[in-house]
């Protein structure tokens, strides 16, 4: 492989985009050549360094709010006034307001909720809370062995903690949290820029299957095992969240148990 | 179950809200962060957002299948790009793409991305300094974490052209941390 080539080549390298081949020949010439090899790493520092979370917008909660089902804890706001810039057409405006005050479809029914979904509305808001500004834990550790010993004397159960970075799910921290009326123990995990929270607390009879639930753009996995009922909320996609799920369930560290 | 009798939609456009609501409302987020950095400030991109998704939910009995998430994006982008009453940037394709002068390597020293590229505020400066095309493929990839396959299906290129652009990109944002004050370039096509 020439310098040019590679040149062009070491992106996709860094994307994992090349096949066996040609990954195997990219890394043979950046181990031959310490000119391509400086600017591979300078561009992966880059890479690494736009990850930074606070470069990823999120949309602001009245745009949220606009999209999703109230929840029944949450008032419906009034839309804001929203600021127009000049580029946009008016067509757009009178639609958009046409929309908004036309849908009561979208915007004003709110789903039945059984038992079950009071929890799963309850993990919701706990969660965007946690999201706000310093609450998201009271514990800050990715070593469970410290997170753990942590919940000891607060909590009358001993919650399990386990460190899942190896799975991609590393463990930032801890807090004490509410849920159903119950003190419960809220482990932080991190899915890349993503926060899932996994809350615990002991539950009485036999292990139940997993209840799968999305609302307003989260995914909220329930299940009972082990003694324990287990609520799994993040804003990553479904696929994710269950694999979080499976990887905690996962008995291959029962050292990190009880 | 609606909470107002008179506010119940019929039972297809229930359905239709809540497999919307379902499918493409979680993918809001994504929507805004890649309308923030094509419009550059927080009100242009709700105005985008808004209008995307309206569109989305009027197209969305046209979707059949595939990842929303792509579609969504695409749907943005088209919005941003409609918007601003310029039309889509493939006339950039060449000024970018096609004169193809090789990748310039002004060869800055490791060290100084490294200080530089730490730094969030001088990085997201350099980024917002990118001409649109360049700053869209690369809050594609680097925030967004899309694919190569899900750029092309994004911003409607060949898998060439993403590569060939994000290495362009990614050039000119090294340059624009490390050569900025003694080189200032601002073709930004805005
Ligand atoms: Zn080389």
């Amino acid at each position: 492989m020439m310098c040019d080539d590679a040149g062009l080549l070491m992106h996709a390298y860094l994307d994992d985009e090349l096949d066996a081949a040609g990954s195997a020949a990219m890394a043979r010439h950046l181990d031959a050549c310490a000119a391509c090899k400086a600017r591979y790493e300078t561009y992966a520092i880059m890479q690494k360094a736009l990850s930074e979370p606070t470069l990823y917008r999120r949309a602001p909660d009245a745009l949220r709010a606009r999209w999703s089902t109230p929840a029944p804890a949450v008032a419906a706001r009034p839309h804001a006034a929203r600021r127009r810039s000049p580029w946009v057409f008016a067509a757009a405006a009178g639609f958009a307001a046409a929309m908004l005050l036309s849908t009561p479809a979208w915007l004003h029914w709110l789903p039945a909720r059984g038992v079950g979904d009071a929890v799963v509305a309850q993990a919701i808001s706990s969660h965007v809370r946690s999201l706000q500004g310093e609450h998201l834990m009271d514990v800050v550790s990715t070593d469970q062995h410290t997170v753990k010993p942590w919940f000891e004397g607060k909590l009358d159960f001993s919650p399990r903690v386990k460190d899942l970075a190896a799975e991609g799910f590393p463990l930032v921290g801890g807090r004490l949290d509410a849920l159903e009326g119950h003190s419960v123990a809220a482990l932080v995990y991190k899915r890349r820029l993503h926060v899932i929270n996994l809350f615990q607390w002991p539950a009485e009879g036999t292990a139940s299957a997993q209840a799968i639930a999305q609302e307003h753009g989260y995914t909220v996995i329930r299940w009972t095992g082990d003694g324990m009922r287990y609520v799994a909320i993040s804003d990553v996609n479904e696929g994710d969240l269950k694999q979080f799920v499976l990887a905690f369930q996962n008995e291959a560290n029962p050292a990190m148990t009880r | 179950m609606p909470t107002e009798p008179n506010a119940r939609p019929s039972g297809a456009d229930a359905a239709r809200s809540e497999r919307f609501e379902a499918q493409v409302v979680p993918y809001l987020d994504a929507a805004y962060n890649l309308a923030f950095w094509l419009a550059h400030n927080p009100a242009d991109a709700q105005d985008v957002v808004q209008e995307a998704m309206l569109r989305a939910l009027r197209y969305f009995d046209s979707f059949h299948g595939g990842d929303v998430r792509v579609w969504l994006l695409a749907i943005v982008r088209n919005t941003f790009y409609t918007l601003r009453g310029r039309g889509l940037p493939d006339a950039l394709h060449e000024e970018l793409d096609d004169d193809i002068h090789p990748l310039v390597d002004d060869a800055p020293s490791p060290e100084a991305v490294t200080l530089l590229a730490v730094d969030v505020g001088a990085l997201q400066a350099a980024l917002e300094r990118l001409p649109a095309p360049l700053r869209e493929i690369l809050v594609l990839r680097e925030l967004e974490e899309c694919s190569y396959k899900e750029i092309a299906g994004i911003t409607g290129q060949k898998i060439g052209t993403v590569m060939s652009r994000l290495a362009r990109a990614r050039e000119r944002l090294r340059n624009e941390l490390t050569c900025r004050p003694k080189e200032v370039r601002r073709h930004d096509v805005r």
